[in-house]
């Protein structure tokens, strides 16, 4: 069964088509990329799959049950995790309390803090204010935010952007661990990243789905790379 | 010594100190703390909503003055005893808050000073509009009869001070256990960074709409017990100077600071005491302090003292 799914899923901004009727399944167990060109309606795409955006119509579902009318706060009470594309933790605050906050939320044990950071290799700076951190720490800081929240569906919307070469591997064997615990949805502008780790392709342009399938048949399609490279025979 | 240990150290002996000094101070000075007192708990509520939970109200006369007149009306109207009016005056404030919180936060930023602003001054002129039971401008005086609490002469400056003293220490101890509690850090996290609050699961609306009660109706206590204290009710306190002054206070003795209202109230205090001796033009003196301190000490002197010496201050 499909752990997420959306029906019809359309956002218009004053006339603009930002998504269009975007029909997605997203089987529970699974690690899926959601990739395409800049402006193709991926950030508005997942901000109204975790209540972030109203839909202008369309329904999303998520473990079986109708959301679409949820606030985003229900959403993520009900198993849904999204860490945000511009960075968006507690600067003022540790590390460690900006991971409590999410763990106190589903009244989970202390332990779970020191946890979730070691997994990012955060552990050793838990006291820092996480705004003192360098870019690519305050990423990973929002990744353990996520994994905090033990949610079933993590939603990374481009995390590995500012990250060295050193922390994209350690995040893709992150991500490897992560697929036995949670389903995710990763959206990624990291070709490298994507190939490695996903296991399915949706490709979205101008707001509808273009292509989907398994990395080497994504790869292969001539009109995701025309959407990418602007080659006539699209 | 643990932070949780050192923060409670410090504030038990802030406590513990007032309530010596009330056999040290001379009369003029021990009637003048009595009076901070009670309006720091008003800018304690001001803080729980401004300094820890980023909500800017500018009227917050309305829940100091739905406190006093809720205890002052139901001693003159209802002849009630001085317990049960103080009860009345803070539920006044809670129920007043819990409804302006549910309009209010309709808004957010710029609006939500506009809007809060002119509910207070809805309930100013509501005091003035039926002047026939609050005695409009003139207010209502409470006689020294109607001011005996359990056999206590609230009027006598000893009582007063006592009475003062355990109003703060209970506002105090209430403020420190909530900002502490993990519903408190909620409210921080929200005063950081609202969206990633959402993000994390938490209902923000009903935070925010607990922490305007929780605000308004300590200020609602703070008020009641000012009115109970000094034996008078007024409508110059809902005024707009009564919605400004909690929020300077809390600027200058630090936002976000447990023992920041009570520095903020009290410098406040001795400075106008002490610069109106010197000028008929003290306000001035004060407005050039308050520049001073944003220029040199954005975060008030609580906050400076977190920054520089104590790193734990709550």
């Amino acid at each position: 069964m499909s752990l997420l799914e959306t029906r019809g899923l359309s956002k218009s901004f004053s006339g603009l088509r930002a998504v269009h009727e975007v029909d997605f399944a997203l089987p529970e167990g699974e690690v899926r990329a959601l990739i395409g060109p800049n402006g193709a309606g991926k950030t508005t795409f997942v901000g109204m799959l975790c209540g972030r955006i109203e839909p202008s119509s369309g329904t999303v579902r998520f473990s079986g049950a109708d959301v679409s009318h949820l606030p985003a706060h229900r959403r993520i009470r009900a198993g849904m995790a999204y860490t945000f594309q511009i960075t968006s933790i507690f600067a003022k605050l540790s590390c460690r309390e900006n991971v409590a906050l999410a763990v106190r939320r589903r009244h989970g044990p202390q332990s779970d803090v020191i946890e979730a950071l070691a997994r990012v290799g955060l552990d050793d700076r838990a006291d820092q204010l996480a705004g003192d951190l360098s870019y690519g720490h305050q990423r990973l800081l929002e990744i353990a935010m996520g994994l905090a929240q033990k949610p079933r569906l993590l939603i990374l919307d481009e995390p590995t952007q500012g990250l060295s070469d050193g922390e994209i591997d350690a995040f893709c064997t992150l991500i490897r661990e992560l697929k036995a615990e949670t389903t995710i949805l990763l959206i990624e502008h990291n070709m490298a990243v994507v190939m490695q780790t996903a296991d399915r392709i949706t490709v979205l342009n101008f707001g509808e789905i273009l292509a989907e399938g398994a990395p080497d048949e994504i790869r292969a399609n001539r009109a995701v790379q025309a959407a990418y490279l602007g080659t006539e025979d699209a | 010594m643990t932070e949780t240990g050192k923060a409670i150290a410090l504030h038990a002996g802030l406590v513990v100190l007032l309530f010596v000094l009330q056999w040290v101070l001379p009369a003029y000075h021990h009637g003048n703390l009595a009076r901070v007192m009670v309006l720091a708990t008003y800018a304690m509520g001001y803080n729980l909503l401004f300094g820890y939970t980023g909500l800017l109200s500018l009227g917050h006369a309305m829940f100091f003055a739905a406190g006093m007149y809720g205890m002052a009306l139901t001693v003159k109207h209802l002849g009630w005893a001085p317990a049960p009016a103080l009860v009345a005056g803070i539920g006044a404030g809670l129920l007043l808050s819990l409804a302006v919180g549910a309009l209010a936060l309709r808004t957010a930023g710029v609006a939500f000073m506009i809007v809060t602003l002119m509910f207070a001054q809805a309930v100013f002129l509501t005091i003035l509009y039926f002047g026939e039971w609050t005695n409009a401008d003139d207010g209502l005086v409470l006689q020294r009869a109607e001011r005996m609490m359990w056999g206590l002469d609230l009027s006598n400056d000893a009582t007063r001070y006592v009475a003062a003293w355990v109003l703060f220490t209970v506002c105090l101890g209430l403020s420190l256990w909530l900002v502490r509690s993990s519903f408190g850090k909620v409210l921080i996290a929200i005063r950081e960074n609202e969206p990633r609050a959402q993000m994390l699961g938490y209902d923000t609306f009903r935070h925010k709409l607990a922490a305007v009660t929780a605000s308004g109706t300590m200020s609602a206590a703070a008020g009641a017990g000012y009115g109970l204290l000094f034996g008078y009710a007024g409508a110059s306190f809902a005024g707009v100077q009564y919605s400004i002054l909690p929020l300077l206070w809390v600027l200058l003795g630090g936002a976000g600071t447990i023992v920041g209202p009570f520095i903020g109230a009290l410098f406040t205090f001795y400075l106008i005491d002490i610069a109106s001796g010197f000028t008929s033009a003290y306000m001035a003196v004060v407005g050039g302090v308050l520049i001073a301190l944003t220029l040199f000490a954005r975060q008030g002197i609580g906050g400076e003292l977190r920054r520089r010496v104590w790193r734990w201050l709550p």
